[in-house]
Order: structure tokens, then C-alpha cells, then sequence
């Protein structure tokens, strides 16, 4: 249910993001969603790829700071009030979201979005009790 | 105007047979009383009865800061402690000062080389001093103020800061001189033109600037926005504080250093050879009348020129240039004196950053600024800003808590700093001096 996400520290610095992606198109590597989370001083980019292992070592070889984190992909009905029932459900839970991201892929009538939680094993158990649909690994990464 | 006229203007004749008979008195007493000068001077295998002439003195050897705090904190002392009547600390690299005792007589004596050094600026009985520069275990503040009590004047004792304040008081006392860091002078300018004082028009006529490194166009910038001369001034606690070095508003051209009380010479500061005066070099001191912590040959680090050409002013003391810069790696920030192994000894202790740094120091709006750029560390690398936010804080605390000086951290990637063979540059000063 868990899926692996890759986090790469960005000095605000020109051409840095430049390099990063131009690495793992370099080498096959394919993004399948990201976000980029800023401050003045740097950035964090998270990115979804088809190969979070290889992309890890890749990046680690090539001397970035890497980290790995555990997010999970959720399927959240493409209609007015979709997000706020998944949101609902886990606030009663008092689930945490730590910063979300939406996920380019549609898959049938609903809009897939990427969720970093403070407990990501009881999300999935709240989640999947309430009937949410969590993306396994390989269907996220071989969309 | 000359504060003592028999010394001040002695002829050098007669000033090198009196700091002669000084100092041999001094190395006599030192090697009686201070069993660290004792063990040194026999381990160079020279007795005080060496002293043959005053150039004998190159024959002994240095006194280093470190020297202070390996014998921290009373150590160095040549008096019991019981005839000790102050004592002033300044900042340390790994966080225990460099301690300094005066007796009541090094207290007279330094009174009275603050005494010189204002009246060298022009400032006598019926000034009114305002007294910016910080009071207690710093040495600036109570040096500058015993010595306005000494001249007569009546000093304001307000210490650094509080800006509206000062300016309130300038205009409602009618300051006729002041004394704080030259940077201060410039930011106080600022206030003042913010808050609608017109510094011009009030009384004051002059400022005796010092505890910092500056220039003679920031001089020039001084005297230019609040009408008064500027004049310079140099010590360090270690020798006895304020009113080592001071200028004369007549010539406005290098610092008098009162050589009745002290013997400078400048070195090459890898050799430890002594120069020629007019070369520039390291300033070494040695205080032939202190009692409570004398020193040989100290090793201040910062170099400068020694002037011998007459004065204008009539002063038959040598002149010191302006600090030119420092022969270690100390930086002078807002006045405070900062070691790069300060910050060094800060990260290293860290989870999630690496003890590769440089700092930056610039000067925005006549402020310093401190910034540390710090390398994350790989396996402490979250992927929430907010960890990196806290971390960031936390090590600007910390290096605020052991320096002084608030400063503003960066994180920045790992490698990003340049590696260099043998001495790291750690440093990168953007101020122009």
C-alpha cells in the first residue's frame, strides 16, 4: 500500500533543479509526479518515479542529499467535495497531513493524490476502512 | 591638549632610559612572582640580568592569548589576589574568558592613559561625554569612563544600545563628545534622521571611536553626517583596555601609543622576528608598569605600521597605523571578537549537518552581519521543511549562545563548500575596510 517517495534537497541556487531531473532522464528515469516545497534559502523536491530504488542510489552516487519517505497514493472521487471527504475522515481520526500533492494520472473517475502523514500505517487502516482506495507501488510507478 | 605634558612629551632619550629601567624592574619582578614567566625564561635559558640594553628585549620570549587561558583564570597574576580590585573578561574560543586583574594602581594608570586619550580628542572639564560603549566585563565602558571622571568631565554612563534614548539624552544634555564603535556612530545617524534629530545643530564636537576595525573614509562619512571630528582609539583587554593607542585631533594621522607605559614592537608573525618601525607587522606589547598581569612580548595579532616621524602635536610618542588586519583567524563582529573554531565546536556536536562551514561577514546598513552556511547531512535529511526550519534555528541559538553575535544560518548541500589542501577558508570577509 505504501509507496516510496524521493526527496531531494535544492539549494536556491539556478540550474540545480535542472540537474536532478536532467539525472534521471539521463538515466531512464521516469518522474511521475513531484512537488517542490520552498523557503527562501532552499527547497525540497519530492518525486514519485518508476524506479525509487535506482533513483536513490543514482542521486546518492551523484552526491545529492537524498532521503526516502513512506507516502501513500490515494484515489480521491474527481467530484466538488472528493478531497474533503478524505480529509474529513482522517481529521476524525486526527491524522495529521504533512503536505499532499496531486498526481498527473487520472485513473478512472478519480484524481490520484500523493499523501505524506505523520502515521502513515494508521492512514491506510482509516483510510481503507472507510472504502478509499489506496494505489499499490507498482501501479504508480509503471503508469 | 595635552593630558601630561612631562610624559607625553619627553624626549626619546630620556623616554627609552625611563621604559629601560622599567622593564628591567618588570622582568625581575615577573620572574620572582609568576612561575609561568619562570618556567619560560628558563626553558630559553635568559635571566632579567640579560637586559643589557632595551633591544635586549627581543631576546625573550612572546606571551600568547593561550598562554592566558592555560593559566586561566588567576593563573598569570603577579600580585596576591587580595590587592586584585577589578577584574574584566573578555570572550574565549571554547568558552572560558581571557581574565584580566588590575590592581588599584593599574587602575590609576589606566585612568590616566584614558585621560590622555580624551584629551587628545579635545575633550576636558566642562564636556559633557556620552559613554556608548558597553559596560561590565567588557573593558570599553569603564576604561572611557574613569578616564572622563579623571579630565573632569561629566561622563553619561548610558552603555550601548537603546538608540532613541541616546539621542534624547544627546539633545536634552547637550553631549558635547561621545565614545562607541564607529559602526554604532552611523546607525545612531540613521535613528536619528528616522526620528527627526538634526545631530548638526545640537552641541556635540567630537567622538573617539575604537573597539573595532574601520576606515578613514567611514571617518570621513562620521564627521561628514554629525559635524564633529572622529578620532580613533586601540587597546585590548589583555594589555589594559582602552587607551593603548589614541589619536590627536590635530593630526588625525595614526594613534599615539603611550610608550611611558608600554613597549610595542611589530614582527613578521611567522618568524618572530622584530622589524623595522615603518614596516608592517604584528604588534607585540609588553606593559612595563602593570602589576596585577604584566605581560612580555604579547603577541596581540594584529598587524599594523609603527610610525616614528614627530607629531604635530607635539607628543614624542611613536604612532600606530590603523589595524590593517590580523595575523589569526579572529574576526571582530559588532565589536565582538569571534573565532571560526567557536562556530566549529558548535556543529560538530550536531545531528544532521556537517562540520564543513563558512562564514560570511558583511556590513549592511553599517550593521555587521554573520552568516553560516552549514552542509546538511545525508542520513539526518528529512523531507519536511519544517525539520530543516527547526535545525536552522536551533544551530543559530546555539552559535548565539557561545559567541555572542546572532547570526543567520544557511543550509546548504553537502560538498558545496570548497575542500581545501591544509587550511580551510572558512572565511569569507565581504566588509570593506
Amino acid at each position: 500500500m505504501k509507496i516510496t517517495q524521493i526527496s531531494v534537497f535544492i539549494e536556491n541556487e539556478s540550474g540545480r533543479l535542472h540537474e536532478v531531473t536532467g539525472l534521471l532522464g539521463d538515466n531512464n528515469i521516469n518522474i511521475r509526479a513531484l512537488s517542490l516545497a520552498d523557503t527562501s534559502d532552499f527547497g525540497i523536491l519530492r518525486l514519485i518515479v518508476n524506479e525509487p530504488d535506482k533513483a536513490y542510489r543514482l542521486l546518492r552516487e551523484n552526491e545529492f542529499t537524498v532521503g526516502r519517505t513512506e507516502v501513500l497514493a490515494v484515489e480521491v472521487p474527481d467530484n466538488p467535495g472528493g478531497l474533503a471527504g478524505v480529509l474529513g475522515t482522517l481529521s476524525k481520526s486526527s491524522i495529521n497531513v504533512e503536505y499532499m500533492y496531486a498526481l498527473v494520472e487520472r485513473s478512472t473517475d478519480c484524481a490520484v493524490m500523493i499523501f505524506r502523514f505523520d502515521d502513515t500505517s494508521r492512514a491506510v487502516d482509516v483510510l481503507t476502512a472507510s472504502g478509499y482506495k489506496l494505489k499499490k507501488g507498482e501501479q504508480i510507478y509503471e503508469i | 591638549m595635552i593630558w601630561n605634558e612631562e610624559f607625553e612629551t619627553l624626549p626619546r632619550e630620556a623616554l627609552e632610559a625611563l621604559q629601560f629601567r622599567r622593564l628591567k624592574s618588570l622582568l625581575e619582578t615577573v620572574y620572582a612572582r609568576v612561575p609561568f614567566y619562570k618556567a619560560k625564561f628558563d626553558e630559553c635559558g635568559i635571566r632579567p640580568e640579560d637586559l643589557k640594553t632595551l633591544s635586549d628585549l627581543n631576546k625573550f620570549p612572546f606571551t600568547y592569548k593561550q598562554d592566558l587561558r592555560d593559566n586561566y583564570p588567576f593563573g598569570m597574576f603577579a600580585v596576591p589576589q587580595e590587592q586584585v580590585v577589578r577584574i574584566h573578561a573578555s570572550s574565549g574560543t571554547t568558552g572560558k574568558p581571557t581574565v584580566v586583574g588590575y590592581t588599584r594602581r593599574d587602575i590609576d594608570t589606566w585612568s590616566e592613559l584614558m585621560a590622555r586619550t580624551l584629551s587628545a580628542a579635545g575633550i576636558g572639564k566642562g564636556d559633557i561625554l556620552q559613554n556608548a560603549y558597553g559596560y561590565g566585563l567588557f573593558t570599553g565602558g569603564l576604561g572611557a569612563h574613569y578616564g572622563a571622571e579623571k579630565i573632569g568631565a561629566s561622563v553619561i554612563p548610558i552603555s550601548g544600545g537603546n538608540s532613541k534614548r541616546q539621542l534624547m539624552l544627546m539633545k536634552d544634555f547637550g553631549t558635547t563628545a561621545i565614545s562607541c564603535t564607529p559602526s554604532y556612530a552611523l546607525s545612531l545617524f540613521e535613528v536619528a534622521e528616522e526620528e527627526g534629530y538634526d545631530i548638526k545643530s545640537m552641541p556635540i564636537k567630537v567622538g573617539v571611536f575604537g573597539a573595532e576595525p574601520w576606515t578613514n573614509e567611514m571617518r570621513n562619512e562620521i564627521e561628514a553626517k554629525w559635524g564633529i571630528d572622529a578620532v580613533d582609539i586601540y587597546g585590548l583587554s589583555e594589555i589594559i583596555g582602552p587607551g593603548v593607542g589614541f589619536e590627536c585631533v590635530e593630526a588625525k594621522n595614526g594613534m599615539h601609543v603611550s610608550e611611558d607605559h608600554f613597549i610595542v614592537e611589530t614582527i613578521d608573525p611567522d618568524t618572530g622576528e622584530v622589524l623595522p618601525f615603518g614596516e608592517p607587522g604584528e604588534l607585540v606589547f609588553t606593559t612595563i608598569t602593570k602589576e596585577a598581569i604584566p605581560l612580555i612580548r604579547y603577541r596581540t595579532r594584529d598587524i599594523a605600521v609603527i610610525n616614528r616621524q614627530p607629531c604635530k602635536c607635539g607628543r614624542t610618542f611613536v604612532r600606530m597605523s590603523k589595524v590593517m588586519g590580523r595575523s589569526d583567524d579572529m574576526l571582530i563582529i559588532r565589536g565582538v571578537n569571534v573565532f571560526p573554531s567557536q562556530i566549529e565546536a558548535v556543529l560538530v556536536d550536531k545531528k544532521g549537518v556537517l562540520p564543513h562551514y563558512l562564514l560570511e561577514v558583511d556590513r549592511v546598513e553599517n550593521l555587521d552581519t554573520l552568516e553560516v552556511k552549514v552542509e546538511v547531512e545525508g542520513s539526518f535529511f528529512s523531507d519536511e521543511i519544517k525539520e530543516l526550519q527547526r535545525l536552522t534555528r536551533e544551530i543559530e541559538k546555539d552559535i548565539k549562545d557561545m559567541i555572542g553575535v546572532t547570526c543567520k544560518v544557511r543550509l546548504v548541500e553537502p560538498k558545496s563548500i570548497a575542500r581545501s589542501e591544509g587550511k580551510a577558508q572558512r572565511v569569507i570577509d565581504k566588509r570593506k575596510l
